[in-house]
């Protein structure tokens, strides 16, 4: 284990998460950064369905799931309960897939933000609906094929850039913002530290692959991470009290070929396709400092 | 105490005698003077409470499961679109055991758009797995309030508390107000078995694969059955309290009733009026007003209507190519029975139409027939209908 990182497993093996996934080590690592003094209210989702398959479940934490689109009112009232009780040192965090967050749970989170509830919320973004099935999402980046963006004559994969979902939540004004990776865990773990930490609504976005919406060999979760994160498809950066500071800068970044090519899901981009999201990634980073 | 309150007040001061902790609520017509007034005793720190300002009903509800479990006494209120935007909530609430209760002021649905009252909306959620106790006065709305709380958290079963839009929730009549300390002793401080803790690690709200699945709803079922004794219970326990005395039902002037007329909600206030004016010219008319529309009362309501010659169901509500809903639960209840009397359905006052006594005795009027004829025809039938303005028949 790496070093100041709990060896506790608040996350029991025997889960049913695919082989390779990168949503079930965003849930070790946030639990590991966490402790065992929060409750987690988790949205309908992959992580919520491998994890309480009745009369088993993974979670050495306490925590309910009730529908998709509400786990941030779930966890305001779990919030507020906790402050009627007099339990100051337990945290409510809500967990959501990219779909529960951008999409259907936005309106939720966004009442959750303004009201200031003091929880924290994580969004494990693997890009698509991939526990129905592999649909896309606000969070399916640009040319990305899903069974609902497919390849065909006229369609080619997704027409729409990724859902800016960090900058929503900066906009609401809350306290921190956070982005991260399953390929860089340190980074991930001091956020969510921070975040729970703070008294207020904190959310952080944690990218993570998914074997099988992505169509990426099992062995390679953790690389097809970082190459997100070094071809600037993925920035890590946090934004604490409106201010914002990158918390990794790729040394030298590479070209987004690198990222797309190891994905069968980009696997009809042409050179022109590939060269316009290399654009966009550009502009992306520009406004991150990042060169 | 007595006070002159409207049934939306009464509501919220049940709430606050019941010492809730977190409310969580979202404005609707007419339900919004109970949110408003509980903002009030909050913001005055007459009450000590969090109050949730969400974003919308789907999550007033969501917030209220979050709170129930992590083990604090919650509540909140809708109407109308409001409970139609926590369906989907409410079947998980009731599927979680969580002892929630929540006012429903009844009013009818969109499309037409309309604010007026009917019960087609917590008629629509009957197979939510809640409790629905209907009321008919100011007085019941805050007896029963009271009452939802101990029979929720000694049920585990959510619970609904309805009553009719404007015509209790903005008109005020004297309402006899209990003391906090009375409350207190009537009703238990709030202790769910099974709370989120971190002391205690538990999971809630897990995959019911195709192995278990059955088996939860049908513990559901049978918990919603036995439901019908804690009411009862619970309503002698209030009665011996407070005076006043609560039921599945309640009979009026039914022993040799030839005519009983069934109905829920405020329209029994009006129905009691011309049971005792048919009775004044020696007319056997009977009144059977539900309380509990579910869990539905069946022993109790063969009992009540079993003698008559015939019933007239007049309800607020109608499940569109079949009939009102209360009528085909009665049907049902007198299924299998060696003797039922005649059934007639009359659906009236939607959206807040008067249902006038000149309707009332229409209905009385072709029930009669019926029994005279020994035989219903069209037993569906509906009251005040202007059908000059539909361009039919």
């Amino acid at each position: 284990m790496m070093k100041n990182i709990s060896d506790v497993e608040l996350l029991a093996p025997g889960h049913r998460a695919c082989a390779g996934c990168g949503c079930i080590l965003a849930i070790r690592y946030a639990l590991k950064a966490l402790g065992k003094n929060v409750i987690v209210s988790m949205s309908t989702g992959c992580m919520e369905v491998v994890t309480t398959p009745y009369p088993e479940t993974a979670w050495r934490v306490p925590w309910i799931h009730v529908a998709f689109e509400n786990v941030a009112a779930v966890a305001s009232g779990v919030s507020r309960a906790l402050k009627v009780l007099g339990k100051r040192g337990v945290k409510s965090v809500a967990i959501g897939g990219d779909g529960g967050t951008v999409d259907i749970g936005l309106q939720a989170l966004s009442g959750a933000a303004e009201r200031g509830e003091n929880l924290l919320y994580i969004c494990y973004d693997n890009e698509a609906y991939e526990n129905t099935g592999i649909q896309r999402s606000g969070a399916t980046p640009y040319g990305a094929w899903t069974t609902t963006t497919p390849v065909g004559r006229v369609k080619r994969g997704e027409d729409r850039p990724k859902k800016d979902m960090p900058a929503i939540m900066a906009a609401h004004g809350v306290p921190y913002v956070a982005t991260a990776s399953v390929g860089y865990p340190m980074d991930y773990i001091k956020k969510v530290k921070k975040a729970a930490s703070i008294d207020g609504p904190t959310y952080i976005h944690v990218h993570a692959p998914c074997v099988l919406g992505w169509r990426i060999d099992s062995s390679k979760t953790i690389e097809v991470a970082k190459l997100a994160v070094l071809t600037g498809m993925w920035n890590l950066y946090e934004i604490e009290n409106g201010v914002t500071r990158v918390t990794f800068k790729p040394p030298r970044r590479k070209p987004v070929s690198e990222y797309l090519k190891v994905q069968r899901r980009f696997r009809h981009l042409t050179d022109e396709e590939i060269m316009k999201i290399q654009q966009m990634v550009d502009e992306e980073c520009k406004r991150f400092g990042i060169e | 105490m007595k006070k002159f309150m409207t049934g939306n007040d009464s509501a919220a001061l049940a709430a606050k005698l019941a010492r809730v902790k977190v409310i969580s609520a979202y404005p609707i017509t007419p339900q919004t003077t109970i949110v408003e007034k509980l903002s009030e005793f909050v913001a005055n720190g007459e009450l000590d409470a969090e109050y949730i300002k969400v974003e919308s009903e789907h999550s007033a509800l969501s917030a209220c499961v979050g709170a129930a479990a992590t083990g604090v006494r919650t509540f909140t209120a809708t109407s109308s679109q409001g409970l139609m935007l926590m369906s989907e909530i409410l079947f998980v609430a009731s599927g979680l055991r969580l002892p929630i209760v929540m006012t429903n002021v009844n009013r009818s649905l969109s499309a037409p758009l309309s604010i007026w009252c009917d019960q087609q909306d917590s008629v629509a959620v009957r197979d939510s797995g809640w409790i629905q106790l209907y009321c008919e006065n100011n007085q019941e709305i805050l007896d029963s309030t009271i009452q939802a709380f101990r029979i929720a958290e000694e049920t585990l079963l959510p619970v609904m508390v309805c009553f009719d839009g404007y015509i209790l929730s903005h008109t005020a009549e004297p309402v006899d107000v209990p003391e906090q300390s009375e409350v207190d002793g009537f009703l238990p401080q709030y202790n769910y078995p099974y709370a989120l803790d971190p002391e205690h690690p538990g999971s809630i709200g897990a995959v019911g694969v195709p192995d278990y699945y059955e088996e939860f709803r049908f513990m559901l079922q049978e918990e919603m059955l036995k439901a019908k004794e804690k009411i009862l219970e619970v309503g002698k326990i209030f009665a011996e309290k407070f005076g006043r005395k609560y039921g599945l039902l309640e009979r009026y002037r039914t022993e040799d009733a030839e005519i009983i007329l069934l109905t829920m909600g405020s329209l029994a206030g009006s129905l009691k009026d011309m049971v005792d004016e048919y009775r004044q010219h020696g007319e056997r008319v009977g009144l059977v007003k539900l309380r509990s529309f579910r869990p539905f009362p069946v022993r109790e309501l063969k009992d009540a209507v079993g003698n008559a010659k015939a019933v007239a169901v007049l309800e607020k509500d109608v499940s569109p190519g079949l009939s009102g809903a209360l009528f085909s639960d009665l049907s049902t209840a007198l299924i299998n029975s060696k003797k039922s009397p005649l059934l007639m359905n009359f659906i009236c006052g939607l959206a807040g139409r008067d249902v006038s006594p000149l309707q009332i005795r229409e209905a009385v009027k072709s029930t009669l027939e019926a029994v005279e004829a020994g035989e219903v025809k069209n037993p569906v039938r509906w009251l005040g209908l202007r059908e000059t303005l539909m361009g039919l028949r």
